[in-house]
């Protein structure tokens, strides 16, 4: 895929190949399936070790969804994860449950991916007891470590999650997801449920640990701002397909992309004099259900750039061929 | 020019079974006619137990108003009756809030909650305020809003949900809007048609507006003045250029720097405001913004700073001057 050969070629670390998941929707007393939403639907990328690739895009996009499918959480309808060469799609029982330990996440919400009847050092050992890492002695001392690590006090471990505040919760929850030394996290929208001056608290523990542990994220938000900061790649997904990928800078200095011009000019900007020069691009409408999306480009029916063309044939009859087009810079428009 | 509102010394407290919770400590702040005024802060920093407060619209108990007075033309709304206040609230002074699925009535029509403050206020008959509704449900941009009207909240998307409570809010035509994190809950593309909306319905109607928020970067845009709130004090006031050209509270400027810009092309490393926001069970002693503050020295922790004037309309509460390195009134 990187065209330009960098002097020492970015490994592959995790390659999603066509993924789907269609959730059904049952009506009636038999249960029988009327239709489906199509959460993801033909969603392509790589994710290179070490790096961190942002995933964005409005609620409903299917970013989070995508995330779940990766790590097997969502069963996927259609498409291959090939994780350190092997299709995380082909694997089942013991030896999905082994590859698991490589791959971790960090949830939204730290209010509710905490069980409040464990403590501390239960929550971040359990996965250590779990895939026989750690035991005893050995396994507190670990904890500890990680406690330390992420930058609580170490003696915390017999306390309980309502004892911590949401950032303090959100570290707990970073400090679980290292606990099996794993190589990929994937980032579920970390930072949405936490106050402004915690964020950036988060988002530098999490920075600081990518460099300490060599780990590849996959970090999904809905806060471009955000994304731009940690990440090294951007995704942007809409109406559950990949609308543009590109390098962070070329992304917003180049967006191809209709919907990313649009997004990035709706981010607003903490800056009085840039913001009275802005011109903004401002869509019109909502996103369509995916239960029922548009047909061709799902986004021909809010498109600026369509709008100007005066709807040509193509944006509505024909599905964009997701190309790159330049080295590294990926896009699904007819007219990009 | 005219004070829309004028509040002097606001105390809010809540009686909790912990302890009294210190929400506003003395809260004074103007709004001239036609302005927009943002007010920001985390979570927890009372920046909406004030307008709350002010409206009377907190549960009494928990919450105690222990002082202060709120002039709304001349008038003061906590020294108002159940029956004045209300006379006042949706007519003259409207709020939206975050949250449009909460704040909307579930089994009632949208055309209903639309025409019931126009019946109330303005004396319309039913006919009337229909077309009225109609008519405010076409402004806020919800296309063929006559057959909307017997639409239930839940047939409406989250934007849309935010345009309605906006409608509502406008319906009387109001002499200030309060906001509350009116766009909080919604996509970043829905949050910029709101905030469009509400630039273009400022100018129609000229209504001065409060908007409240945690995010600068939405203030940067909008407002024309800023107040910047910490555990129930105001801690930076000024027009919005100077504020963000030159932050002095250490707060303030922990904020600005720890949000990522979108275009910034650098990557700097965020700031890092330490520690959490403050409980605000004990009777604050000193400045609470001490144990967070990288400048904090002995007086800070002995003497609350007042707001003190450091450039035209630009006041800070900090006895610590950034720019000079130095204690403020040590020369």
């Amino acid at each position: 895929m990187t065209a330009n050969a960098a002097p020492s070629q970015p490994e592959v670390l995790l390659r999603v190949e066509g993924l789907k998941k269609h959730f059904p929707i049952r009506r009636g007393i038999l249960q029988r399936q009327v239709g489906s939403v199509k959460a993801v639907d033909g969603v392509s990328f790589e994710v290179l070790k070490g790096e961190t690739l942002g995933l964005v895009g409005e609620s409903g996009c299917g970013k989070s969804t995508t995330g779940r499918a990766i790590l097997q959480l969502h069963e996927p309808t259609a498409g291959h994860i090939i994780f350190n060469g092997q299709d995380l799609t082909q694997l089942r029982g013991e030896s999905l449950r082994q590859m698991r330990a490589h791959m971790q996440m960090i949830f939204q919400d730290p209010y509710a991916s905490l069980n409040p009847r464990m403590t501390v050092g239960e929550i971040i050992g359990e996965p250590m007891e779990v895939h026989g890492l750690a035991n005893g002695a050995e396994k507190d001392k670990r904890v500890k470590r990680l406690l330390e690590v992420v930058g609580l006090n170490p003696f915390f471990t017999n306390r309980y999650p309502h004892e911590f505040s949401g950032g303090q919760r959100q570290r707990i929850g970073i400090a679980r997801a290292l606990a099996l030394n794993p190589s990929f996290i994937i980032c579920d929208e970390p930072i949405s449920a936490l106050d402004v001056s915690i964020q950036a608290q988060v988002v530098n523990l999490l920075e600081d640990l990518q460099k300490e542990f060599g780990l590849t994220y996959l970090f999904i938000a809905h806060d471009l701002s955000m994304v731009r900061h940690i990440s090294d790649r951007i995704c942007v997904m809409y109406l559950g397909k990949t609308m543009e990928l590109a390098d962070r800078n070329e992304l917003y200095a180049n967006p191809l992309h209709p919907y990313t011009h649009a997004l990035l000019s709706a981010v607003p900007l903490p800056d009085p004099l840039a913001e009275a020069k802005r011109k903004r691009t401002i869509l019109t409408g909502d996103v369509p259900s995916p239960a029922n999306p548009p047909t061709g480009c799902p986004f021909h029916t809010r498109c600026p750039l369509a709008q100007e063309k005066h709807m040509p044939e193509e944006c509505s009859a024909k599905t964009p061929e997701w190309r790159q087009a330049r080295p590294g810079h990926w896009v699904a428009c007819h007219f990009a | 020019m005219t004070n829309v509102l004028e509040v002097k010394d606001l105390i809010t407290r809540f009686e909790t079974p912990e302890g009294t919770v210190h929400a506003v400590n003395g809260v004074s702040f103007n709004l001239e006619e036609g302005e927009t005024l943002g007010v920001v802060g985390e979570s927890g920093c009372g920046k909406s137990v004030t307008m709350l407060s002010m409206l009377r619209l907190i549960p009494i108990p928990p919450a105690r108003v222990e002082k202060g007075e709120a002039i709304f033309f001349g008038r003061d709304l906590l020294k108002m009756n159940a029956n004045e206040i209300r006379s006042v609230r949706g007519s003259q002074i409207s709020m939206i809030f975050q949250d449009p699925m909460t704040s909307l009535n579930p089994v009632l029509t949208v055309g209903r909650q639309l025409t019931e403050p126009l019946e109330t206020h303005r004396n319309m008959d039913q006919r009337q305020a229909r077309a009225r509704a109609a008519e405010l449900l076409e402004m806020v941009g919800i296309p063929s809003g006559k057959a909307r009207l017997d639409d239930y909240p839940h047939q409406f998307s989250g934007g849309m949900r935010q345009r309605v409570m906006i409608a509502m809010g406008l319906a009387c035509t109001p002499q200030l809007l309060i906001a509350d994190e009116p766009t909080t809950a919604l996509d970043v593309t829905i949050q910029a048609q709101i905030i469009d909306l509400v630039k273009r319905l400022r100018e129609a109607m000229g209504m001065s507006i409060i908007w409240i928020t945690h995010d600068l970067g939405i203030v940067a845009g909008l407002a024309q003045r800023v107040m910047v709130m910490y555990a129930g004090f105001i801690v930076e006031r000024s027009p919005v250029i100077e504020l963000y050209a030159n932050p002095q509270h250490p707060y303030t400027r922990g904020l600005l720097g720890s949000l990522p810009r979108v275009d910034d092309t650098e990557n700097r490393r965020l700031v890092n405001i330490e520690g959490a926001p403050p409980n605000l069970l004990t009777a604050p002693k000193g400045c609470p913004f001490v144990p967070r503050c990288p400048f904090a020295y002995d007086r800070c922790r002995e003497e609350n700073p007042p707001l003190m004037v450091v450039e035209v309309e630009h006041e800070v509460a900090c006895w610590w001057d950034v720019n000079r390195g130095q204690p403020r009134y040590d020369r």
